[in-house]
Parts: structure tokens; sequence; C-alpha cells
């Protein structure tokens, strides 16, 4: 759920490698902030659609401000590596493109980050700001859309069967025998390698709904012991009883993400539904236009009888964040901030496809092109208790890597639920 | 020869001088060559075997934590099967693609046409990258839209070839002998062409036949090659972790996290550098015993011609 594009290019790795064989020469290159002039900030930004829309947020801000922004794109590839290289030397950026949570802690700890102006909150959706915060401290600013986790199916598939898509966890489970009846995959899943990240968007919804979102914060906050909740092992136990009832199919384990992956899967109707974020739209958008116009429904993840949490909250990548680092101007950087609220950078990003979190999005969405389709995320976040980050991304790379690979160990049916959970907890010492 | 002459032309005391500077070349000559390797070789490792015994997530200062790491290699189950499956490759590919490249090269050393042409075309896969091979692979052995899906009869069904440890091992094994038997060939088929003819004529002659003249002959003649190429396989597999992190990504679970993927994991997905520089210390010690062995048991080191008495 990291980035749509990051995940899907497992070169990315070799790049990092490569980075880091660079070293300090390459980061030099894209520019040293102890040599820029008083007042100026070099801002890294990742490689996506969205560049144009920050490009002329940035020239506008030249054009009118003091300081001045300089902003680099950097390709998705290798672009955390190249980031963590930069911020542990003295060649650092003004400020940066991130995933917010976990990511940023290590930045925080080393002292890299400043504090942004609690001022800005009263700006943006305030489930998406979470993610932003480190230690109770805002470090970073929503600069992107929102990316919900949520249900996509295949209408066709379901008319076909004469069923509604689930509303409630036994709607979900009868569904399931219902389709595999049909010789249908119920649940598109992609479990191979890199691409597991699939399987914890399971996990995740499953804690919430059973135990609510506090269960993870405390996670998140450092208390590791809460893995012994017992709504983790429940979980656990139902995503075995899942996978054992051939929710996922047989083959799920080398299967990965999008084309050629789950979303072939899911246009073809060779499987009824896969959990996914909401970039699901545009990669079906790319491959299999006719069906993302026509055949793609979505719904909220179901309630789970009996559980704790509030089936209002999602799970996912509540945006982006730009972050503000000891290095930049910081008058300068506080300006520019202002601009990732404005109408025309909003509008922008609307045009590209994005549902922005900000609190003037709502009357904009009307200009996209499927309204429907980004008034329901706006809704589904707008409405949510809360927004749950991403568990790897909140977690960062340290734990949120080994622990993907003991989900994917459960889901294949490596591990039993009762040892993923003890796995789990021996991974922080 | 050249100490002979020079005594002849020039006598005394000038004479002991010069012969010994004509025979071997001054330590100077080595030097280009020893600073890059000390710069970037004897450097590097001194480093990784710095930070393995400290605490470093590559953006404040390492902190040195003595022998901490090097207790948990020892204790870490996740090594001990990494260390398994890493043996398991290297002999896997050892067995698979030592015969097939001797038996290869040997035929196409034949300087007959169609080998020729046939050649050009084993040696294809050399020329594509790992990255690439590996993509493309992975596309040809997708359970839904591969390969497998079509052949579901001859496979008993199961189309999910990496969807288990032995599917994935044997996977791994077959891309990467598919890749590198035709370098091994090519290694091979050098050393097939200077096996001199009068050998086999003679062989011929004592109605020695084809089977007897390999084993008798070639093989012993492709000693030296045999050497050399295996200990290319050793190293490299040692190494060689591409194709586990395109091809499987260390999976099913951790079914295939190789030692180097294990060392990539460690160090570029989870920050642990130092953990990461034990792995490293401990493939490097492993890749240099390895191959130290080889030349032991072999008697490469001996240098022995396979021409003498010719």
């Amino acid at each position: 759920m990291k980035n749509r594009m990051s995940r899907k290019r497992a070169v990315a790795t070799l790049m990092a490698s490569a980075a880091l064989a660079m070293g300090v020469a390459g980061c030099g290159s894209a520019g040293s902030s102890a040599s820029a002039p008083a007042g100026n900030v070099q801002f890294w930004t990742l490689q996506d659609p969205t560049n144009t829309v920050q490009q002329a947020a940035v020239d506008s801000f030249n054009s009118a401000a003091h300081g001045k922004v300089t902003m680099s794109v950097i390709a998705t590839d290798g672009y955390k590596d190249k980031l963590r290289t930069a911020m542990g030397s003295s060649h650092m950026p003004g400020m940066f493109f991130n995933w917010g949570g976990g990511s940023l802690n290590d930045y925080v700890r080393a002292g890299k980050l400043a504090q942004l102006d609690p001022g800005l909150e009263s700006h943006f959706l305030a489930s998406a700001l979470e993610a932003g915060k480190v230690g109770g401290k805002l470090v970073g600013i929503p600069c992107r859309g929102t990316q919900p986790v949520f249900l996509f199916y295949n209408k066709k598939v379901f008319t076909d069967a004469g069923v509604q898509p689930p509303k409630t966890w036994s709607d979900l489970t009868n569904l399931v025998q219902v389709f595999k009846g049909k010789g249908i995959t119920p649940f598109a899943v992609a479990g191979n390698g890199t691409d597991s990240w699939g399987e914890l968007m399971w996990i995740e919804y499953l804690v919430d709904r059973l135990a609510g979102p506090d269960l993870f914060k405390k996670i998140q906050a450092g208390d590791w012991s809460q893995w012994k909740d017992p709504a983790v092992l429940k979980t656990a136990q139902m995503v075995k009883q899942l996978v054992d009832s051939g929710a996922f199919g047989t083959k799920f384990g080398s299967v990965g993400y999008g084309a050629g992956g789950t979303s072939t899967l899911l246009a073809k109707g060779k499987a009824a539904m896969v959990l996914m974020g909401s970039w699901e739209y545009a990669t079906q958008q790319s491959t299999n236009p006719t069906f993302a116009k026509q055949g793609l429904g979505y719904v909220p993840f179901p309630t789970v009888e009996g559980g704790k949490g509030d089936p209002g909250d999602v799970v996912g990548n509540p945006t982006n964040y730009i972050s503000v680092t000891t290095a930049a101007a910081q008058q300068t950087a506080k300006d520019f901030l202002q601009t990732t609220y404005s109408d025309s950078y909003v509008q922008g990003l609307v045009q590209k496809g994005e549902v922005p979190v900000t609190a003037n999005a709502g009357q904009m969405l009307a200009k996209a092109s499927d309204p429907a389709y980004a008034q329901f995320q706006y809704d589904l976040v707008r409405k949510a208790p809360t927004f749950t980050q991403s568990w790897d991304q909140a977690l960062g790379l340290t734990l949120g890597t080994p622990m993907i690979t003991e989900i994917q160990k459960l889901f294949n049916g490596q591990d039993t639920p009762e040892r993923f959970v003890s796995a789990v907890l021996a991974l922080k010492k | 020869m050249v100490s002979i002459t020079s005594s002849r032309l020039v006598r005394g005391r000038e004479a002991r001088r010069a012969a010994p500077a004509l025979e071997r070349p001054g330590v100077a000559w080595a030097i280009p060559g020893l600073v890059f390797f000390i710069l970037f070789a004897i450097v590097p490792m001194a480093g990784v075997v710095y930070l393995s015994l400290t605490r470093w997530d590559g953006l404040s200062t390492p902190q040195f934590t003595g022998l901490h790491n090097w207790w948990r290699f020892f204790s870490d189950g996740q090594i001990l099967q990494s260390t398994l499956v890493t043996a398991v490759l290297l002999v896997g590919n050892i067995l698979v693609q030592a015969p097939i490249s001797i038996l290869l090269g040997v035929w196409s050393a034949g300087y007959q046409r169609n080998r020729a042409v046939l050649s050009t075309i084993f040696f294809f896969p050399l020329l594509l990258s790992t990255a690439a091979t590996a993509v493309m692979w992975r596309q040809l052995l997708d359970p839904n839209f591969g390969i497998p899906p079509k052949l579901a009869d001859l496979l008993g069904g199961n189309t999910d070839l990496l969807g288990g440890q032995k599917g994935a091992i044997a996977c791994l094994i077959v891309v990467t002998s598919w890749q590198f038997i035709p370098f091994h060939t090519l290694i091979y088929q050098g050393a097939a062409r200077a096996i001199p003819l009068t050998l086999y004529q003679a062989a011929a002659i004592d109605g020695a036949g084809r089977v007897r003249q390999f084993f008798h002959i070639t093989l012993p003649q492709l000693r030296n090659s045999i050497i050399t190429s295996t200990t290319f396989m050793v190293v490299g597999g040692l190494t060689a972790f591409d194709i586990v992190l395109l091809l499987t990504n260390g999976g099913p679970g951790t079914d295939t996290s190789i030692l180097p993927f294990a060392m990539y994991q460690t160090a570029f997905r989870t920050y642990d550098y130092g953990y990461a520089s034990v792995i490293a210390s401990f493939l490097l010690l492993l890749a240099t015993g390895a191959s130290l062995l080889l030349v032991k048991i072999s008697g490469y080191d001996k240098m022995t011609s396979t021409m003498e008495g010719l």
C-alpha cells in the first residue's frame, strides 16, 4: 500500500544498491542546501502525474514570494533509499515528499525535521493528518490525494450469480461459497513476494473491525506486547478460515498485484472481488478501460458482527506528505506549505484524478473525471472516525518488512495463527 | 635465455646486478593494481567488519556494540535456513549446469557449420541481463496467465510452480541454469578446441570408441576448465541474489531467502546495517573459504599442465 508505483517495480531494489554505491556523489548532484543562497529551499518530490500541478504551484510561489523553491523530481524507483542516504549526509533537501507515519520516525529521532505550524491543521480533514504527526507533533502536511482501501467487485459476475456485494462478514463468507460453486475465485489477493501487502490489508481491516483502532495505535506507539491481544489471534484465525474455505483460491501465493495479476483476474471475471486501495480504479482504467467504466463496482469493507470497531473506520494511505528539514530556510518553507491547500492546487489535483484531503476539496470534486467515484472516497474519508495508515507505512520498514513476511506465511499456511502471533511478537527485540 | 645472453655481453659485477632486474619487474609496477584493490576491496571489507560490531541505521553515527550482532547471528534460525537454502541452490546449480555445459561445450567445439549456427542460438541467453531474464520468467511462470496453466494436465493440476519451497527452488535452478549454461559452455568449448587432435587419432588407432574417448581423453583434458568453471559457479552462487529478488523475492514466506538476499533485506529494507554487515562478513568468509578449498583439493594451485608428455 506504499505507493502503487514503487511496489510494482522490484527493480527499485536494484536501484537502491546502486544509489548507495554512488553514495554522496549522487546526492550532491541533486543540490546542496549548504551552498544554496539564503531563503532558498530544495524540494524533492516523487515522479508521478501530479508533478505538473506541483511545478505550477512552485512557479507561482517563486514569482511572488521572497524565497525561492527549487523542485527536483526523483524517479519512484529507489526514492526512499536516495532520500535516506541524503538525509544521513550533509546534503539533505529542505523539503521532501513522503508517506508519513513510521517513515518519519527515524528522521524525527535523528533531529532532522522541523515542527510545523499547528495552525495549518484546520485546512485539512482531521483523519488524514494523523499520519503526518510523530509523537503528537505535526511534521508532515498533506500534498496529494487520499487512498483508502475498500472492496472492488466485478458487477457482471455479481449480476450473473444474482447476489449483492457483502455488507457483513457473514454475507462475505456466504459469497465465498456461492462463487466457489461457480468456479470463480471469490477474492483475488496478491501474495507474491513484493506484493503481499495486499494480504496485510485484510489483517488491518479485521483487527480494526474486531478491536477498534486503538489496538494498533498502541502498537505503533511502541507497545509491541499488544500483539498478544486476543483480537490479533482471532483475526489470524479468521484469515485461516478464509484461506481454508478457498476464498482466495489456491494460487494466490504467486499472484502479483495489478495488470497480469489481481487486476486482470478481477476484470476477466476469474475473481469476483478484490480488497485494494483506491488506485485500483486507475490501474483498471489504464489496462481495461471498458471494465473500469462499466463493470467495476466498489463498496466499503463489511462490518464484522460482534466487533468493537466502528464500521465507518477505514485503512489505507491517508495521503502523502511534505516534510520540512532543518536544512531549509524555515520562512520560505512555511510560506510554501500554504500553497498545498490553495484552490488552484487542489483543483489541479482533482483534475489529475486525485481526491485531495483539504477542507475545500468537497466542492471541487464535481469536476473530477468520475465525480461519483471521487465523492465516494471523499465521503468515506470525511465520515471515518479513524483512518488507520497502512501498518507497514505506520511502523516503518524496519518492522513493517518482516511483519509482512509473517503475514505471507500465515496466508500460505506455513504458520498457524498461534505461530503467527508469536512470530510477530518476536520481531521487536 | 635472457640471463645467459646478458652475461655474455656484460662481464663481472655489472652482469650480476643487471640480470635480476631483467628477470623480475619492480614492485612499482604492481602499485596501480594494488591501490585499486586496497581501495575498492580491502577498505570496504574492513568497513564491513567494523560495521558488524556496531548498531547503525544509516542516519545517526554507528554505535559500537561489540559482538552483540554476532551472537544474534549464531542463534538466528532464519540464518540457518538461509544458509541451507543457499547450499541447496549452489549444489543444485552445479549438478545441473556442469554436465550440460560440458556436453554442450564439447559438442559445439566441432567445426561443423550447423554446430556453429546452433551454438550462436545457445549463447543467446548470455546476452540478456539477469534482471530482464527474471522478469521474463516471472511472466512465463505466472500461475494464471503464464505457461503452467496451459500444461495443467502435465503438471497434475498444480500450476503454481513458485508457490511451494521445492517448486520455487527448482524454478530458480532452471532459470539460473538457462542463463548461465551458455557462459560455462563457452569455457568448455574453448578448452575442448585446445585438446590436440593427435590424442584422439592415437585413441582411434587403439580402438577406443566415442564414449571411451570422451571419458579418457576429453574429460581429463578439461580438468583445469572444470575447476575454473566450478569456482565461478560456487562464488557466483554465493553472491547471486538478483534472480531471487526478482523471481521469488525470497518467498513463499522466507523459503528461498538465500544469504545474499537476507543481507539485502536486512540492510536496505529494515536499515539494520550492523546485522547486515555480519551476514556480509559471513558470506565473505564462506566464498573465500569455498574457492580456496576448491583450489586446494583440485591441485589447481600447482598448475600442472594437461599437456605433459606431448
